[in-house]
């Protein structure tokens, strides 16, 4: 599902990232572990395609996406493509549910209302669908920005340092949900971290 | 949800500054457009009066009294003059038509007029019901006098000294007798309760012997005594009418009688359209000092909304950043900050033209008031029309310019930062 090849990608002359090859088929979870300043972010962000490596290639199903146009970029990152950022963020003007919906309506798939409400009920939030992002805990912040990556059924979900602003309780539960909630949507799961606390939770890892 | 929403939504969210900024664009918009109705109201209303009327002769003051009161009756006469000389000028080979008018009293705060039949023609007013005068204290009253006083035909009401209402002394013994009521005409006609001279004549034949009635100037509850020297037969040689309407027969006129009328007797001649025009000229400074100021309330509008999106678009970098990874194209995020833009352009001139419209019926009752004057409301204008143009490319302008940063966002980064 996702096939890496000699992604090189430089900021400048001295910040220049190599990056190991990596293959992960469908429904398959990979973690990569990796400390402060190794150019985890950087990956996620090349898988995502929101940066454009220097070389190399990144093939997400069948297509490349290093060789598509700014404006396919963007339609196949929001069709196929969920993320899950590090600090859980979403639109403050609008209600839990209603970031859901433009995400929807974003991707091009569609608003399908009954969708977003079966997520949330299934991350445990449905009581907050209303709410806007400021009245919601850290816990159901990073519950949300889950749903908003899911909410389009993608084949790819990438998970930004998900667990490291959550104690150990939560953070078990979060990648936990994660995994779960990738088999749901039959979507692969790629989740980048320093967190060596859910290292034992995958059984295939790599270290940058 | 759509990106057009969230765009509204992201303006609601920001209350107080979209609200600064409608309310600068409310203030501008209601100006310039209040600027334009008014003067668009008065061009029109004053062009409609002095129609026809190429110079109107009356006693000696100030030409642009003469024609505000003779011609526009919102001013006071400036005096007398025997209709003997007024009628030796109408004999002029160079004048086709001179229409006496004399008044001095009022009902209720509109104007009885004093004078010949030609005076409807003049300003193509024609009854609706009834018939036009046949003899003294028979009247035909304008569609806007029928309207606010109640007056029908059969109506009968007594004249008060002066040309404005609370006037305390009362012609009792005259009664008016209303004969025809005119069609509205949007002319000086509407306002006012028309007779013959001998009407007004009469009146004034009792107990006033102490004024002399020929050179009176002056203040607003002073009133024009006709002639009113012996009951019933007043002598041909001493009647006197407040002006007289002249049309010309040709432009030569124009040249050679004001001089001659201002020289050569006591009587002075002003001519409608020049005097209009002064005045015109005079208003036209006000006016234009206040558009120039609602313009640049407008441009510092325009500012402010730049200012607020521009505030707003680097406050929401972290959202846009979010937008764009979920698929959205840098247009969708230009025209979602555009709609934030185009709501409060849009909002501020239909609150603007409303205000001016508010604005404009408080002022024609004020005008009304005072001056018995109806001042009706036009549709929109094709100026603002323009208007409207202007404001939303004015908002357009200043939303592009305020989302500059999303073409220059680097989603990366911003999502990378973790604050």
């Amino acid at each position: 599902m996702i096939l890496t090849k000699e992604l090189c990608f430089g900021y400048d002359r001295e910040q220049q990232f190599r990056f190991p090859d990596i293959a992960i088929e469908k429904k398959g979870h990979l973690l990569i572990l990796g400390d402060s300043g190794v150019g985890k972010t950087t990956f996620l962000h090349l898988l995502a395609g929101l940066l454009t490596p220097d070389s190399g290639t990144v093939n997400i199903g069948e297509t490349d996406i290093t060789r598509l146009s700014h404006r396919k970029l963007d339609k196949f990152r929001g069709r196929h493509i969920g993320i899950v950022f590090q600090k859980a963020r979403f639109i403050h003007a609008l209600t839990v549910e209603e970031n859901l919906l433009l995400i929807q309506r974003l991707s091009g798939v569609g608003q399908d209302r009954l969708r977003v409400r079966d997520i949330l009920e299934r991350l445990n939030i449905a009581e907050k669908a209303g709410a806007r992002g400021a009245n919601l805990s850290e816990g159901q912040k990073q519950r949300v920005s889950i749903a908003a990556a899911l909410v389009n059924n993608p084949n790819v979900i990438l998970a930004d340092e998900p667990t490291s602003s959550l104690d150990d309780k939560n953070c078990m539960a979060v990648t936990e949900l994660l995994k779960e909630q990738a088999g749901h949507t039959n979507a692969s799961l790629v989740v980048i971290t320093h967190d060596q606390r859910i290292a034992s939770q995958f059984s295939n890892n790599i270290r940058l | 949800m759509n990106i057009y929403k969230l765009g509204i939504k992201n303006a609601l969210a920001n209350p107080l500054s979209t609200l600064l900024s409608t309310l600068l664009l409310v203030l501008s918009i209601g100006l310039i457009s209040l600027m334009l109705q008014i003067t668009r109201q008065l061009d029109g209303k004053l062009e409609r009066n002095i129609k026809g009327v190429d110079m109107v002769i009356g006693a000696k003051g100030s030409p642009l009294q003469l024609v505000l009161s003779s011609v526009l009756h919102i001013d006071v006469p400036t005096g007398n003059i025997k209709l003997k000389d007024a009628e030796k000028i109408a004999r002029n080979p160079l004048v086709k038509q001179g229409i006496p008018v004399s008044y001095g009293d009022n009902y209720k705060g509109y104007r009885i007029l004093g004078t010949e039949k030609s005076f409807l023609e003049l300003y193509g007013a024609e009854p609706e019901e009834g018939r036009l005068w046949e003899k003294p204290f028979e009247v035909v009253i304008g569609a806007t006098v029928s309207e606010k006083l109640g007056l029908t035909l059969g109506s009968t009401f007594s004249g008060s000294h002066g040309l404005m209402e609370n006037s305390t002394e009362a012609h009792d013994h005259h009664p008016f007798t209303v004969v025809g009521i005119l069609k509205p005409g949007n002319t000086v006609a509407d306002q006012l309760i028309i007779g013959n001279l001998e009407s007004v004549w009469l009146v004034h034949q009792h107990g006033e012997e102490e004024h002399d009635g020929a050179e009176e100037h002056g203040d607003a509850h002073d009133h024009d005594h006709s002639g009113h020297e012996h009951e019933h037969d007043i002598p041909e040689e001493d009647r006197e009418i407040t002006s007289m309407l002249v049309k010309f027969k040709n432009p030569m006129a124009m040249v050679r009688l004001p001089r001659m009328i201002n020289e050569n007797t006591n009587m002075q001649a002003a001519l409608p359209n020049y005097e209009v025009e002064r005045l015109f000229n005079l208003l036209n400074a006000g006016s234009r000092a206040i558009t120039l100021i609602a313009v640049v309330i407008m441009l510092v509008s325009g500012i402010s909304i730049f200012v607020n999106l521009y505030k707003a678009v680097r406050e929401r970098k972290y959202e846009m950043a979010l937008l764009r990874t979920y698929g959205a194209s840098r247009l969708q995020l230009l025209l979602s900050v555009m709609v934030e833009g185009l709501l409060i352009g849009v909002t501020g001139f239909v609150a603007g033209i409303l205000f001016s419209r508010l604005g404009m019926w408080i002022l024609s009752g004020y005008v009304e008031d005072s001056y018995r004057y109806t001042i009706g409301s036009s549709g929109m204008m094709k100026e603002e029309v323009f208007l409207f143009i202007f404001t939303v490319l004015l908002t357009i302008f200043a939303t592009v310019l305020a989302a500059v940063p999303v073409f220059y966002l680097n989603v990366s980064k911003i999502l990378a930062k973790d604050d």
